[in-house]
């Protein structure tokens, strides 16, 4: 009944979709304020219709109602309460949902957030995400319906693949689909921009908000599913180069392109078609992603053949909205013209270094991911583009890019002084020449490019604090003005700054990674493996109960220089349902490095296969990712955003036109 | 003796660190060496862009064998990869060959690249040169101007 209830509310929110992507529009072409307004009443009502359909199949997860197929094929009684409903968005059915629910939240939050938006143009943007929730919604109900029943019901479930029942892939895909669909809000305002025919810092404010919060999502997103890779697969790899990381890797790398690019137009009232263009295609790739991941597309072009309908129904809607948004832009965008002029060294020179590296990056990983596929679909030869590809193209693309990072920050608009700019980075070079010189006699003979690697990561983390310190005047002035002159930095700045020291760390993580050591070896209970300075011991090997698995959990002691460091557990766990082991690595780190400690095999003599890995740096991947985000949230939270101060710059803006005109 | 240790630690640590099965290494370092090399560039046909070196699939340990066969039998690090090719075709490698069908792959980003340098700087150029278009203020905003100015002084 509850289920039925769900499919209901999934089709409602289809009709009232499609009210919400035409009266509104129609309202504003003809600026009559009731149809309008519609547009805010149907976002609202959609978002509790979407909300009634997510929460009605988590029900029938949660009390393993098996005449739901989706169920069936995914969940198990025996299965815990929280993969019971993380499992709702482990399956393509379900994952359709969480995203139109993603989706509806938006719009609903742009009707709630946005009441001192100019009516015309937030009717415009709630009727572009109707749009795009009727295409959703339609897809759903007519090809991957999750409330489908079946008569009779099956004994029990089959359950969720093992390695998805964990808890950094329980909530790895509500993350990245916030940012997905995150970036449907830009893409929204910049249809509707479009639409108006108008673009200006007002705009710019509007969005920049938006796009600001799915990008921190999408890089918790990512930085959560990379760091799943590593604790999971038993060896410590954390980025592949695949597909699957590619598709979400994209409209990271283009949505980091538009916050930079957003901030010219505000500042500048410059580059308005090609941060509409960026906005356009960060969605674009979004819904790529999305599509291809969930349908199979992209390991095999043959999915399409496996399911011609689902695939058939993707591309018309990938063709759609994707070609519909840039046949509007071609027509429109020629008439955005306009804006401050600048010259090559400035800091607008510097951002468009940025999105020019930023794109091409994203082009390289496009490529590298969909030539192979588009090769085997003319009938060339099998091919496999890996980290070597990658590595070549992609890195030489990027290093330019944190160089300049260090310096943009340090040029004034408009015209830019590098050679002063160069001259107050000298702290930098000093802390770079160092790292340089201590990392490289420490490791001689080693790789050179992770020296290398580490000295960028050195230079840029400087070169931000310098540009901090160049900005407070530290030591110039007296401190106490220092202070004040801190205190009174705009948040957006600071959030800059973070988020510019969290991609230093990352790349310190990502530099590291050729120091790591390995010990693989086969050790009888009692055994020990020497590494890094510690003596590893393998005490004994247990067999324990797990709610739905059981598990060979091993003891192993850690110490160094005769002291105990640490007991550690790594396991492997036997699935009986899918009659399928998945490990369970065990970490210690001490925030400098990680001990990675993963069981393998038993041999028949009871002897134990235990790799162990010490990983320097490894940790400050992720912990970049995070400061990363935390500096998207500091700049998200700067007065400028908040909405009634864009509002009223917006007014301000909008008196300012028809004021010139009379 | 500790520049010795010092120097046994960081050539054990340049060593690639990923998952290789105890019994199949082989007893000479140098050709065990030169065989994790290899592999690292291979791929596991049935893993998602793992190479075999990280694989734990049954297909990735056949393929480390036939590698450390190999190289045991005498063969130079290019005919144990043409080895595997042989065997599995062209689709094991990591790093496509460079040839006609894949000239967009390898050249297309640095192509990427120099033609947005030179796209952007041809506009900046034409904006540089562009003269600058501003209208004249009208009658009305000239005198509202004055006035401001006056009230400035004032």
């Amino acid at each position: 009944m509850i289920t039925e209830l769900g499919h209901f509310a999934l089709i409602l929110a289809l009709f009232v979709a499609i009210i919400q992507s035409t009266i509104p529009l129609i309202g504003a072409s003809r600026r009559h304020i009731g149809w309008m307004a519609v547009g805010r009443s149907c976002a609202l009502i959609g978002f509790g219709l979407t909300a009634l359909a997510m929460l009605s199949l988590m029900h029938a997860y949660v009390t393993s109602d098996f005449t739901v197929i989706n169920v069936i094929q995914n969940s198990h009684t025996d299965k815990p309460l929280l993969y019971k409903i993380t499992g709702v968005w482990g399956n393509h059915e379900g994952s359709m949902l969480l995203w139109v629910f993603m989706l509806s939240l938006c719009a609903a939050a742009v009707a709630l957030f946005s009441s001192n938006l100019p009516p015309a143009l937030r009717a415009r943007v709630l009727a572009v995400q109707g749009m795009i929730a009727v295409g959703f919604l339609l897809f759903i109900l007519l090809t991957s319906n999750p409330f489908l029943r079946t008569f009779p019901p099956a004994p029990n479930g089959q359950g969720l693949n093992p390695v998805l029942q964990d808890p950094g892939l329980a909530f790895h895909p509500p993350f990245l689909y916030l940012g997905y669909v995150g970036f449907s809000v830009a893409f929204a305002f910049a249809v509707a921009a479009l639409i108006e025919g108008r673009v200006d810092a007002a705009w710019a404010r509007w969005v920049r908000p938006w796009t600001l919060a799915s990008w921190c999502a999408l890089t918790i997103g990512i930085a959560m599913g990379s760091w799943w890779a590593y604790y999971t697969l038993g060896w410590g790899g954390w980025w592949f180069w695949d597909p699957v990381e590619n598709a979400s890797f994209m409209p990271w790398l283009v949505g980091t392109a538009l916050i930079h690019s957003s901030i010219v137009v505000e500042k500048r009232d410059t580059l308005k078609s090609w941060t509409i263009l960026l906005a356009i295609i960060t969605f674009s790739l979004s819904l790529v992603g999305t599509f291809l991941v969930r349908s199979g597309v992209l390991t095999s072009v043959h999915a399409f053949a496996t399911d011609p309908e689902r695939g058939m129904f993707i591309l018309l809607l990938l063709v759609t909205a994707i070609g519909g948004s840039l046949t509007l832009y071609a027509v429109r965008a020629p008439s955005l013209q306009g804006g401050g002029l600048f010259a090559p060294i400035s800091r607008e020179g510097s951002l468009v270094l940025n999105n020019l590296l930023l794109s091409c990056g994203c082009a390289t990983v496009f490529i590298g991911t969909l030539y192979p596929l588009f090769l085997d679909a003319m009938g060339g030869p099998k091919l496999s583009v890996g980290f070597p590809f990658f590595n070549r193209s992609f890195v030489p693309m990027m290093v330019p890019m944190i160089v300049a990072a260090g310096v943009g920050p340090m040029l004034a608009w408009k015209r830019g002084d590098l050679l002063g700019a160069l001259q107050r980075l000298w702290v930098a070079y000093i802390a770079t020449a160092l790292v340089l010189l201590v990392t490289f006699y420490l490791t001689y003979g080693g790789p050179v490019m992770a020296v290398l690697g580490l000295g960028l990561a050195a230079w840029l983390f400087t070169a931000v604090l310098t540009e901090l310190a160049d900005r407070v005047r530290l030591f110039r002035i007296p401190l106490a003005d220092s202070w004040r002159r801190a205190v009174n930095l705009p948040r957006s700045s600071y959030g800059m700054s973070v988020a510019h020291l969290g991609l230093a760390v990352s790349v310190a993580g990502f530099a590291a990674s050729p120091f790591a050591q390995e010990a693989i070896e086969i050790l009888k209970p009692g055994g020990a493996i020497h590494i890094a300075g510690y003596e590893i011991t393998l005490e004994h090997v247990d067999r324990l109960p797990g709610p739905n698995y059981v598990a060979d959990d091993a003891t192993i002691r850690v110490t160094s220089g005769g002291g105990l460091v640490t007991v550690m557990h790594p396991e492997r766990r036997y699935f009986q349902l899918q009659n399928q082991t998945t490990g369970e690595t065990a970490i210690r780190t001490n925030l400098l490095a990680d001990l990675y400690v993963a069981l393998g095999d038993a041999d028949t003599k009871g002897d134990w296969t235990v790799r162990v890995y010490w990983k320097p740096l490894v940790p400050w991947i992720w912990l970049g990712g995070v400061i990363m985000a935390f500096g998207g949230m500091v700049s998200l939270s700067d007065r400028r955003w908040r909405v009634g101060v864009a509002a009223r710059a917006g007014r301000r803006s909008q008196q300012a036109v028809p004021a010139a005109g009379e | 003796m500790r520049k010795f240790v010092l120097c046994m630690v960081l050539l054990l640590g340049a060593l690639p660190a990923r998952g290789v099965e105890p019994r199949e290494r082989l007893a000479d370092p140098a050709l065990e060496a030169r065989a994790r090399t290899i592999s690292g560039e291979l791929r596991c046909l049935v893993c998602q862009n793992e190479s075999i070196d990280e694989s734990g699939a049954d297909l990735a340990h056949d393929i480390r064998i036939l590698v450390r066969e190999r190289l045991t039998a005498g063969d130079t690090d290019a005919q144990t990869i043409q080895a595997v090719v042989n065997r599995y075709g062209a689709f094991v490698l990591l790093k496509p060959p460079v040839e006609p069908a894949t000239y967009v792959l390898w050249f297309g980003p640095p192509a990427l690249v120099m033609l947005g340098l030179a796209a952007t700087g041809l506009w900046l150029h034409r904006r540089q040169v562009a003269p600058n278009e501003t209208t004249p203020l009208s009658p009305d905003e000239s005198r509202r101007l004055a006035g401001l100015l006056r009230d400035n002084e004032g």
